[in-house]
């Protein structure tokens, strides 16, 4: 196993899921009760030191269990390294600890994966839609259960029906 | 060239009155008599947006105490349609991401499913794209000089910068066909090669640009008008930087050395002699400064590669990933009947997961592409620098003027088909 992941496993026995690594990216999955505290860990060890925010994303598998998977990508500048942490929730709770605390940067990315994917950010300090519009009443587009035509909003601009 | 001092002759002339903020100590305002707060939107069209954008200004005064920006008037959920479509099918669609820039998405898409796929590019074609990239990175700094003067009052600098500029467009015009949503990159190599007529074109460019990137500098370095407005403004610190995940020149600007083409080695660049300028002040002047010194680091990178270059394969040869040879298209059926299948049905992409990041002009352009096997990406994220910068914006802003907002989008050279995907 990857020495990053030995020291979070070793660090958060009961946190720790899995690490995987593949093509040379490292991907941590952890559970979503110690997520906090592992990225905090990430950030503020000295040997890790991951300052830089490189982005947030999720991934919907709605044949799982634990249907939402949310992914956070850091790395140090110092230390050149990356890490992929990861963490699942399932559909009914559908919230995790927002790490806008941690680094900055995740402000926006975890409203961009609010809005597309319909997850909740805990403690989050504006947790808002952030492409689509405010008003926007048909879900969240990326989920697999959306269709890529969208729901029907679209058939309701006039300008499309129109006859040439 | 890399004369640091000489361009930051004018620190002492340097208009402080209004300027306060260093990382905003709560903007220092001037005496008011505040009644009701002040809610100024700006944009969603308003010609310094680049796009369409808006922005909620909350105001002290002319000073601005928070900034909301919206975003999403250009969304097309690209990240939806690529999982409908195969890989080598969403090459287009990237063009459409940073439409000032096509080439830079093309590289990036292209590497990051080469990395999926565990493809090596051959070493010509490696050179042709990192010429291109380079070709691209100069066009997408002279674009964002003219606009960024433009934006402050600076006129002239645009007209200058867009004459070379179509220069570089006409050039790219007869090496794919398309001035701006180029399509070049494939999956494992290059469309087409280089002509020598195109060598011929490039290398005259090479000769004639350096002179005029001086040309560029004597309009807004001894222009007091440019350095009041550029000089102390925007500032960020480099571990704030690094946290809101800025990158590019605008994190280095911040004295940040993080860049990919360095960090990650790919493409010719280790075989390229080039340094990355790193400001040390953070603000709008040293990203300016930045952009303009990589015009010079990229003249040299070209130059490089064009000596560099062996003949030799532009497209891996992975049958059952890779496009068979155009000419062989045309003229043989199992080729054509390749092509046609690699195209509408893809090719089966091993389950797992990358993240692969290229350093593109703007920052670092990185594509997170999730596969579970078959023809078509599971799930793929981009991750967009003007998106992330745009984060940063009411950080950067507090404390300031209204009228900086303006060079405030322009300092992270903004292209908003990026920023909403």
């Amino acid at each position: 196993m990857h020495a990053l992941a030995e020291r979070i496993k070793r660090e958060f026995p009961d946190g720790f899921v899995d690490a995987v690594e593949w093509r040379g990216d490292l991907a941590v999955t952890v559970r979503p009760a110690a997520l906090h505290a592992v990225a905090g860990f990430l950030r503020h060890d000295p040997e890790i030191d991951c300052d830089y925010m490189v982005h947030v994303s999720s991934v919907d598998w709605p044949d799982a269990e634990e249907r939402f998977e949310v992914v956070w990508e850091v790395a140090s500048i110092r230390k050149r390294h990356r890490v992929r942490l990861k963490t699942r929730v399932s559909e009914a709770e559908c919230q995790v600890d927002s790490l806008t605390d941690v680094w900055h940067g995740a402000n926006f990315m975890e409203r961009e994966v609010y809005d597309m994917m319909g997850i909740r950010f805990r403690n989050h300090p504006d947790l808002r839609r952030i492409l689509m519009p405010d008003d926007y009443t048909e879900g969240y587009p990326l989920r697999k259960d959306f269709p890529l035509q969208g729901k029907g909003w679209r058939d309701t601009f006039e300008f499309l029906n129109e006859k040439a | 060239m890399n004369d640091t001092e000489k361009t930051y002759r004018f620190e002492d002339q340097r208009d402080t009155v209004y300027k306060v903020n260093p990382e905003h100590p709560e903007t220092a305002t001037l005496p008011l008599q505040r009644t009701e707060e002040l809610l100024l939107n700006m944009g969603p069209q308003h010609p310094s947006t680049h796009g369409v954008l808006k922005v909620i200004l909350e105001l002290e005064g002319e000073r601005l105490v928070k900034s909301t920006p919206v975003m999403g008037y250009l969304h097309r959920g690209v990240e939806k349609l690529a999982e409908d479509g195969t890989y080598h099918q969403f090459i287009p669609h990237t063009d459409r991401l940073d439409y000032v820039c096509a080439m830079y998405n093309n590289f990036a898409y292209c590497r990051a499913v080469e990395k999926l796929m565990n493809i090596a590019v051959p070493e010509r074609a490696e050179y042709l794209r990192t010429i291109v990239a380079e070709v691209q990175r100069i066009i997408g700094h002279q674009f964002w000089l003219g606009t960024q003067a433009l934006d402050i009052g600076a006129m002239t600098v645009f007209f200058y910068t867009f004459r070379d500029r179509e220069i570089l467009l006409d050039w790219f015009d007869e090496l794919c066909g398309a001035r701006l949503t180029t399509s070049w990159y494939r999956i494992g190599g290059v469309e087409r090669d280089l002509t020598p007529s195109l060598i011929a074109k490039l290398r005259a460019f090479l000769d004639y640009f350096p002179p005029k990137i001086d040309e560029y500098q004597v309009f807004l370095e001894k222009n007091r008008i440019w350095l009041a407005r550029t000089k102390g403004v925007a500032v960020i610190s480099a571990e704030d930087a690094l946290s809101f995940g800025l990158s590019g020149p605008t994190l280095r600007g911040s004295g940040v050395d993080y860049d990919l083409r360095k960090y990650e080695a790919y493409a010719a660049y280790p075989r390229c002699d080039f340094n990355v300028p790193v400001g040390k002040n953070g603000d709008t002047y040293d990203r300016y400064w930045i952009r303009v010194m990589e015009l010079y680091e990229s003249v040299k990178i070209v130059k490089q590669c064009l000596d560099q270059m062996q003949e030799g394969p532009i497209m891996a040869s992975v049958p059952s990933v890779t496009l068979p040879p155009k000419d062989r298209v045309f003229t043989n059926l199992d080729s054509m009947i390749q092509q046609f299948k690699l195209f509408s049905q893809g090719f089966d992409a091993p389950p797992g997961e990358i993240y692969c990041g290229t350093e593109a002009h703007k920052g670092e352009l990185g594509f997170y592409i999730v596969s579970t096997g078959g023809g078509k990406p599971y799930r793929m994220k981009i991750r967009s620098p003007s998106f992330i910068h745009m984060g940063a914006f009411d950080h950067m802003s507090r404390g300031y003027m209204i009228a900086d907002a303006v060079t405030i989008f322009g300092t992270y050279d903004i292209v908003m088909g990026e920023c909403d995907r």
